[in-house]
């Protein structure tokens, strides 16, 4: 796409005339030893499947729970983990829901889908390169991931505050992650992240190089497809962020364990200076989320409307203003601690000046579909739905963006249904659009439009009607992460919760669409969307050959091609 | 692998390590949950985990030299090479930004309420700081010494001079080597202890972590030592030295940074031990 979807001319042959490029290694080689960027994409996107599955399910007791007010099933729950059920017991059980459920959605469902799975897959084929740059630096970074989700698992099984398990939050906020619960399942739960994370800095280093240093001949910074400008971006937010986390919650062990001070007021420490860490890594994690949609959504809006996308110079550069900016707005998250005015003043400032960028994007999705002919295939519908979601998850940022109106909805389900319209629909949308978009690619199969399109409604009816209605219990007053409430909440919880049942139905209908693609889905087409899909990976055949790119394409400047077109020697 | 390969990018086959790597730091860190609350087998599962990444770290280089003799390193991968070095060092730059914050916290706001500070900096229950101008100045001239011996012996290999390489390299990791003992000693013999205030807190992760750095480096010229008697690295082909060197030059700044901030300014106004 980039610029030229006119003047894309990509001169390569196809990768399956070479049988010996279509070599597969036996089957423990190919998925415990790869070095293969679209293997170790494809273990990505099924392990980022299995653990939303987990994240999904633990938010399904979540909202059970919540359903009516007064402690339903948080005892049997107990019971189950081994453990005795009460009072403590019951509280300590929801939150180590809510931390499991963050870390899960953030660390190995997002993020892992978004940048391990899609990332793997196309940045190599968007750029024309025939891997990533450390193809054995890629496969640790995966095994790295697993090894961080079977840390946060093994902590259910051991004591943690006053029961199972690591209920501190995604957050980890001390002195509840320190003095406030001293049992081994919170050390598992940090160094699941220690894991986790080590896996994404090397991961950011391998995208950065592949990104600058593999590009086809020819494809200039100024040519490279949006999404993988979304991933440069991204890669350098991990790469500069991930490192703080990793000091801040190694102060958390050493204070648990080693008898340091760093956030024990006893000892002269600071608990806010954690959440000055924690939210210097934090925010720029919230765009690390993001940014890969918004490249996935640009992608998709264009192919669907064919025409480049509008402004695609402004639409790259607005990311790495986002990316820039998203450095200096992180304690928005820390209004109510007792900053000073004046600081509040800066980040609420700070913060709203995130909403020009942004809304350049938004605008400039809208001007690529006007006078596009537009297509509503399924990616394209769940693009159009992400703009749309997104679009209120940004306008409520813009509400809480302010210190003063966060001072009164702080902590309240406004809150809660601001982040879950930017991540749960946001990055989920972009992330299921990403997927209809790029599996009939990936599997060589088409799945049904139907399905796709039903996926489509019901999930966005579902999702909808649990988040909408917690824009005012936060308004009225209801408290995150309590798991009781008094009756006057009662029906927009109950409203939720029956949404939650529609949108766990709306992913039934996705695994059914998965299944019939794979045993029954038509072959798929090099390229099935038509002349709008103008990125290099619809050059390759559906699946593209295990090794693709071995003469590598060369992508002509648009002089060039506009020369031949006219019949004029090209000057190379 | 293919072999209609027809450009210079390095295509790997399949490789067992990064499994084994990944699931040593999953035992690693299992095995410090484990020593932290004095649970069963603790030092088993910790001792497997650093025999595990020690593996994994020592055949994933080796692989790596034998790569590059067996002519993988093309000059794109030896660029590839090189940005993954320095993205690398990059975020160990932000790594210790977090020690340096917590660091300027603690002493641009001493605690009131605390007792062991009371508001002052260094607090009230340190009663005297490491003189900073004894032996942490000689440590701090002992690695900028270091910084040109390991630039004695870069230019050494450049101009084809072997015997230049090693020595520089011996006088390099010696005095990474006598650097360690004046941490050790100094650690050994300081008026304040590691835990129960922020000062002691500070001080020791960071320059703990400094020191660990140290040694990693130390370790990384050693190879290079070794290297350079096995006959490895010519004029034009030497990255595994320059990425030695690269890393050393990085610990050599961090520790300037620290001097400055930690043992200088850190300590101003307090009795010197």
């Amino acid at each position: 796409m980039a610029t030229t979807a006119d003047t894309f001319q990509a001169h390569q042959e196809h990768g399956r005339a070479h049988h010996d490029a279509d070599h597969k290694p036996g089957f423990f080689a190919r998925w415990f030893m790869s070095t293969n960027h679209k293997d170790i994409g494809t273990l990505y996107l099924i392990f980022a499947i299995t653990a939303g599955i987990v994240g999904g399910a633990i938010s399904g007791i979540m909202r059970a729970e919540l359903a009516a007010p007064g402690i339903q099933y948080l005892g049997w729950w107990v019971q189950l983990m081994g453990g005795e059920a009460n009072f403590d017991a019951n509280l300590h059980m929801w939150n180590v829901l809510i931390t499991a459920h963050g870390l899960i959605m953030v660390f190995f469902m997002v993020m892992p889908a978004m940048i391990g799975g899609f990332g793997n897959w196309f940045v190599p084929l968007m750029i024309g390169a025939p891997d990533m740059a450390f193809p054995r630096m890629n496969n640790i970074s995966f095994w790295l991931t697993v090894a961080g989700f079977t840390s946060l698992m093994l902590s259910t099984f051991v004591p943690g505050g006053t029961g199972q398990g690591a209920g501190i939050g995604w957050t980890a906020y001390a002195p509840l992650s320190t003095s406030g619960s001293t049992g081994p399942a919170v050390d598992f739960a940090i160094f699941s992240l220690h894991l986790a994370g080590a896996g994404s800095i090397l991961g950011a280093i391998n995208f950065i190089t592949t990104i600058f240093n593999m590009r086809a001949p020819g494809m200039t910074l100024h040519k490279m497809p949006l999404f993988v400008w979304s991933m440069l971006v991204t890669a350098f937010l991990l790469l500069l962020a991930l490192p703080v986390l990793a000091a801040a919650i190694t102060m958390l062990i050493t204070d648990r364990n080693f008898g340091t001070t760093f956030f024990d007021a006893g000892g002269g420490g600071d608990p806010i200076l954690y959440q000055h860490l924690f939210w210097f890594f934090g925010h720029p994690e919230v765009y690390i989320m993001i940014l890969p949609g918004f490249g996935m959504v640009s992608q998709i809006v264009a192919t669907f409307s064919r025409k480049p996308v509008f402004g695609y110079l402004g639409m790259a550069y607005a990311m790495v203003a986002i990316g820039v900016v998203g450095f200096v707005v992180w304690a928005h998250h820390m209004y109510t601690v007792g900053l000073d005015v004046n600081t509040k003043m800066y980040f609420t400032a700070a913060t709203m000046v995130i909403a020009v960028p942004t809304g350049v994007k938004i605008f400039s999705w809208i001007a690529t579909m006007w006078g596009g002919s537009i297509e509503f295939k399924s990616p394209m519908v769940w693009a159009i739905g992400m703009i749309f979601l997104f679009t209120v998850g940004g306008v409520t940022g813009v509400y809480l963006a302010n210190g003063g109106i966060d001072d009164v909805v702080h902590d309240t389900y406004f809150v809660v249904a601001h982040f879950h319209y930017v991540l749960s629909m946001g990055a989920v949308f972009s992330l299921f659009a990403a997927f209809y978009y790029w599996f009939p690619k990936m599997s060589g199969r088409m799945h049904s439009e139907l399905l796709s399109h039903l996926h489509f409604w019901v999930f966005f009816v579902g999702v909808n009607l649990i988040f909408f209605p917690m824009h005012f219990l936060g308004l009225q007053g209801m408290p995150r992460r309590y798991p009781d409430y008094t009756p006057a909440y009662t029906e927009f919880n109950h409203l939720a919760t029956v949404g939650y049942m529609i949108m766990a139905a709306s992913m039934a209908i996705f695994f059914v669409n998965v299944l019939y693609a794979l045993l029954a889905g038509k072959k798929a087409p090099d390229n099935p969307w038509g002349p709008g899909a103008t990125t290099l990976e619809w050059t390759l055949s559906s699946p593209p050959p295990y090794h693709q790119f071995e003469t590598l394409p060369v992508i002509e400047d648009n002089k060039a091609a506009h020369d031949r077109e006219h019949g004029r020697p090209s000057h190379a | 692998m293919a072999g209609a390969k027809n450009h210079d990018y390095h295509i790997l086959a399949p490789d067992i390590w990064p499994l084994i790597g990944a699931a040593s730091a999953l035992t690693f860190t299992s095995g410090m949950v484990l020593f932290m609350h004095d649970m069963a087998s603790a030092k088993l599962v910790l001792g497997l985990g650093i025999a595990g990444l020690i593996a994994t770290f020592f055949s994933w280089f080796s692989n790596i030299i034998k790569e590059a003799h067996a002519g993988d390193h093309t000059p794109v991968v030896q660029l590839h090479l090189r940005y993954g070095m320095i993205l690398f060092i990059a975020s160990e730059v932000m790594f210790f930004v977090g020690w340096f914050w917590s660091w300027f916290d603690f002493a641009l706001f001493p605690n009131q309420l605390s007792e062991v500070v009371a508001g002052q900096w260094p607090p009230k229950a340190i009663e005297a700081v490491m003189d900073p101008f004894a032996l942490p100045l000689l440590n701090t001239l002992i690695l900028l010494c270091s910084g040109t011996t390991v630039t004695w012996a870069h230019h050494s290999l450049i101009h084809g001079d072997r015997d230049g390489l090693k020595k520089g390299l011996w006088a390099t990791i010696a005095l990474g080597v006598l650097f360690s003992a004046i941490q050790a000693y100094e650690y050994a013999h300081a008026p304040f202890g590691f835990g129960g205030n922020t000062y002691g807190s500070a001080f020791y992760m960071a320059t703990g972590f400094h020191g660990f750095h140290v040694l990693v480096g130390t370790i990384f010229l050693t190879v290079c030592l070794v290297r350079a008697y096995k006959g490895h690295f010519t004029p034009r082909q030497h990255f595994g030295f320059e990425a030695a060197a690269w890393y050393w030059h990085f610990v050599d700044v961090v520790w300037l940074f620290l001097f400055v901030v930690v043992y200088v300014w850190g300590g101003w106004g307090a009795a010197y031990h």
